[in-house]
């Protein structure tokens, strides 16, 4: 272990820090532009010279190894000339365009010029100008700010697994470009608006719309997935303009997916803002009294069995729990959270969850991916396991159609047939997971989206018991969710299986469940919708209460892993919208059964009575290992894809005009067609 | 020379097929490199694309590569936008490099620029109608001693030039003959203009006899100056 000075400071690190790094763990920053600590080092800015004693020339930190006794000056005269010197180079060819720049405010570049650079500038010949691409539509490109750190192209790569970037020509017309002008395909393109130190990428949507400055920043987690990735709203007004990654080394590191970061427009429009009841068979705005009294109405001459309940994907844990306690009350047991109808025991969390974790996925050295395309479905665990891919070149089999993943993979079989064999330990794959020692399963939600899901989920246990998945200290068994609600829902028993039946129930409540087969729910059932956008549901409703959205309470989530996180407001819902429990604890009263919590607190109380994990925010305990699913026989059936459109899964993306411009250029266009999209 | 885009006016072939011998040829580079090195071998390919392609390097034929070497797209454009040597874009069935470089321009390479010019009737940069000629200047060539300096095709050396020998080797070429490369004023290598010296001839000239002790400075700046040596 390395002892070094910085600055006068002593510091012991790991063998192979870097100086930069040293310098970080004792709060010392050093500027850089090219150093991402999520990347490889290329050290081609030079920004990060430092002075190290007995060093003949200034040492770029980011990529120095620390060295037994070094003396390092990050503030010496040398080390500050230096920088200064590479600052005024890297200007010569920058336009100095801040005013008209989406980057300025929060420009590394436009900071680190004041902080180390010149107060003027002694350049007077001219700059060069360099085209823009067209990188599709999410990601602007003014290339003439680009500084060429090639964080970028190091992002396509190592990241994003897009190897479509890359450095052009040499010297004075050196430029970032694509093959032939290219669009960037990848759904984690937005990242590189975040990962460009200047303004030559940006992002596309948000062009000109606000100054850093003008933002109120509120820390926050996302729903349009079941990752939970933490995310940043940034707000202005009583308006969400953008969301932007936060870190979380456990669930989506520094990156979000580009559904998460642009599908914020979404929030704008299509939005339910007031109650409305059917007056002679149509929808007219009413007062939430007048709400609230058709539904009294309807329930007080419906028998509690015949009434349903139904909870879409992006519902909160406070309202979940709220409905069930409310259904309970009126004497029903015809709920259910699984609005793709899929089949699966949800009697042992461990048959549910992510058990590996996402961040366990880096000790994994074989997965079985069974029914998914992880790349739409949760594209940060996507990004984890194509991470693990690059460090430890491990062994990935896929069972189910064929897709694009940024990864090699073995294609084994389209269906059920394929996992049998592999239980009875036969297939080609059979003899990799024998030998893995960390081997896991990642079972996709569209392989139990039918009707032998149980004997599936059963079949799906046997091999990861079959090849010693699950020991002490590891648990290869990984159900993977789609919708952000759907594991909070299960944990707090929001299921009782048989969606058909409750769609014909006399009273059916749907909280923000628009995925359900409208067209199933029979024709004389009184439907009552709450949620936040007038999508496929709220059209066949019979009174719709307006919710909120996301980014507009304070509400729980539980992720894929079964971590609970929250949510903060940023925003206040849109016109006579109300936090979600909110309605349902007015409603309740109306109804004649009253719920028992008052403010939020109180809600919570109540999540972690039911389910104790509610209790502890943010952690992940392994769940005990018993036997789940029921054996059976197996369908013949290819396994199906649960998202056909990676852009359009869940009603704010549907309503977001950005998400739309993406489903056209990528999903439909074809160019996207080997990323496996069937949308 | 440009790499990113590709809008000028010229079609890009939709396919590209390395030759049997160039594909016998592409075996035996890659051969050359460690099992999973083999993108190592994207620029001997590229450099036999241009030449089978006649002087250009079509995108299809970096497609090619690409697949030939599995490796992105994107990195063989790399490599190819990088080196000026390779082409891009079409070029005349001869591709004349001028070297334009300083010790060229004092040996006179602008004068041989502007013959060149006025013979073909096309300036630096450009590729006569016939599709015979491409004029482009390079940077020093490597072989100042015998400036100024054309190179075509990236393989032959035509040296010492001036503006009556440069006209002559475009006829020649014009007529489908190959002029004899190097120098075109009968100098053997790099000899001095002048004719062959020695230090023998140095000493005679500074009657040095052989076994005495020679001037300091004797012979230092080659036979051809006066000699600046002590007298005796
Ligand atoms: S575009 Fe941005 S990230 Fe890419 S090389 Fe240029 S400055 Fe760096
Ligand atoms: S940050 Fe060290 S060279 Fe760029
Ligand atoms: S300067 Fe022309 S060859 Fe060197």
């Amino acid at each position: 272990m390395p002892k070094l000075t910085i600055d006068g400071m002593e510091v012991t690190v790991e063998p192979g820090t870097s100086i930069i790094q040293a310098a970080e763990q004792l709060g010392i920053e050093i500027p850089r532009f090219c150093y991402h600590d999520k990347l490889s080092v290329p050290a081609n800015c030079r920004m990060c010279l430092v002075e190290v004693e007995k060093s003949p020339k200034p040492v770029a930190s980011c990529a120095m190894p620390c060295g037994e006794d070094m003396k390092v000056h990050t503030q010496s005269p040398l080390a500050k000339k230096a920088r200064k010197g590479v600052i005024e180079m890297l200007l010569i060819n920058h336009p100095l365009d801040c005013p008209i720049c989406d980057q300025g405010g929060e420009c590394d570049l436009q900071d680190q010029t004041v902080a180390f650079g010149f107060d003027r500038s002694r350049y007077r010949e001219a700059k060069r100008a360099v085209k823009d691409k067209e990188l599709g539509p999410l990601v602007k490109t003014v290339m003439t700010r680009c500084i060429h750190c090639t964080r970028c192209v190091r992002f396509g790569e190592e990241i994003a697994g897009v190897e479509e970037m890359g450095v052009l020509n040499r010297g004075e017309h050196l430029e970032i470009g694509t093959y032939v002008s290219q669009m960037v395909t990848s759904e984690m393109s937005g990242n590189l608006v975040d990962i460009c130190p200047v303004g030559a990428l940006t992002s596309k949507p948000y062009a000109f719309t606000a100054r850093p400055w003008e933002l109120r920043k509120v820390e926050s987690v996302d729903v349009l997935d079941a990752v939970g990735s933490n995310i940043r709203i940034d707000v202005r007004g009583g308006e969400v303009l953008r969301i932007l990654p936060r870190l979380h080394e456990d669930v989506n590191e520094e990156w979000i997916s580009d559904k998460t970061r642009f599908a914020v427009d979404g929030l704008r429009s299509q939005r339910l803002d007031t109650p409305y009841a059917r007056v002679d068979g149509q929808l007219q705005p009413v007062e939430w009294g007048e709400a609230f009294a058709a539904i009294a109405e309807a329930v007080d001459k419906t028998d509690g069995k015949k009434i349903g309940a139904v909870v879409g994907d992006l519902a909160d844990c406070e309202s979940i729990v709220a409905l069930k306690d409310l259904m309970t009350a009126l004497g029903s047991k015809n709920i259910e959270c699984r609005q793709d109808g899929a089949e699966f025991d949800v009697s042992e969390p461990a048959g549910y969850l992510f058990n590996t974790t996402i961040s366990g996925i880096e000790q994994a050295d074989a997965i079985l991916l069974v029914g998914t395309n992880p790349r739409h479905e949760a594209a940060l665990i996507n990004a984890r396991i194509r991470k693990t891919w690059l460090a430890n070149r491990i062994k990935i089999g896929v069972i189910g159609p064929h897709v694009g993943l940024n990864y090699p993979v073995k294609y084994l079989g389209a269906g059920a047939e394929t996992l049998e064999e592999l239980a009875s330990g036969k297939g080609a794959f059979a003899d990799v997971l024998k030998n893995a020692k960390n081997p896991m399963i990642i079972l996709g939600a569209g392989a139990l989206r039918r009707a032998d899901g149980m004997a599936i989920h059963a079949l799906a246990r046997k091999v990861a018991e079959k090849y010693k998945m699950v020991r002490d200290d590891w648990n290869g068994f990984n159900l993977l969710h789609t919708a952000a609600s759907r594991v909070g829902a299960l944990m707090l028993g929001f299921t009782g299986g048989n969606l058909e039946g409750i769609l014909a129930a006399n009273v059916l409540y749907l909280l923000g469940a628009d995925e359900i087969p409208v067209e199933k729910i029979s024709k004389d059932t009184f439907v009552i919708y709450q949620g936040h956008h007038g999508d496929k549901a709220a059209a066949r409703a019979d009174v719709i209460l307006p919710g909120s959205a996301y980014t507009e309470k304070n509400a729980t989530y539980v992720n894929n892993e079964g971590r609970v996180q929250q949510a903060k407001q940023a925003v206040f819902p849109p016109g006579d919208a109300r936090e979600d429990w909110k309605i349902l604890r007015a409603l309740s009263e109306v109804v004649g059964h009253k719920l028992p919590y008052d403010d939020i607190a109180a809600v919570r109380a109540r999540l972690a009575s039911v389910n104790p994990a509610f209790g502890a925010i943010d952690t992940v305990k392994p769940a005990a290992w018993k036997e789940f699913g029921k054996e059976g026989k197996c369908d013949k059936a290819q396994f199906v894809l649960p998202v056909a459109n990676f852009y359009m899964t869940d009603p704010i993306s549907r309503a977001s005009k950005t998400m739309a411009e993406c489903t056209e250029a990528f999903a439909n266009s074809g160019q996207k067609t080997k990323t496996g999209t069937h949308g | 020379m440009s790499g990113s885009a590709h809008k000028a006016n010229f079609v890009q072939p939709k396919e590209f097929k390395f030759s049997k011998e160039n594909l016998k040829k592409i075996d035996e580079i890659v051969a050359k490199y460690p099992k999973g090195r083999q993108q190592s071998a994207v620029m001997p390919l590229l450099d036999l694309a241009q030449r089978q392609n006649d002087n250009w390097i079509p995108e299809a034929a970096m497609e090619e590569i690409a697949r030939i070497l599995d490796m992105p797209r994107i990195k063989v454009f790399e490599v190819a936008t990088f080196y000026t040597m390779y082409n891009l874009e079409p070029r005349g069935k001869h591709h004349l490099q001028f070297c334009t470089t300083t010790p060229c321009w004092l040996r006179g390479s602008s004068e041989v620029v502007g013959a060149c010019e006025k013979h073909l009737g096309i300036k630096l940069g450009e590729t006569t109608p016939d599709g015979m000629f491409t004029m482009t200047d390079v940077e020093c060539l490597g072989a100042c001693v015998n400036a100024p300096v054309l190179q075509r095709n990236g393989d032959e050396f035509y040296e010492d030039l001036n503006t009556e020998n440069i006209v002559e080797i475009l006829d020649n070429l014009k007529a489908g003959k190959m002029p004899e490369h190097g120098s075109q004023t009968g100098r053997i290598h790099a000899m001095g203009e002048a004719g062959p010296t020695t230090l023998l001839d140095m000493a005679k000239k500074n009657n040095i006899t052989a076994g005495g002790d020679a001037p300091k400075d004797g012979g230092k700046d080659g036979g051809k100056a006066k000699s600046k040596g002590k007298k005796k």
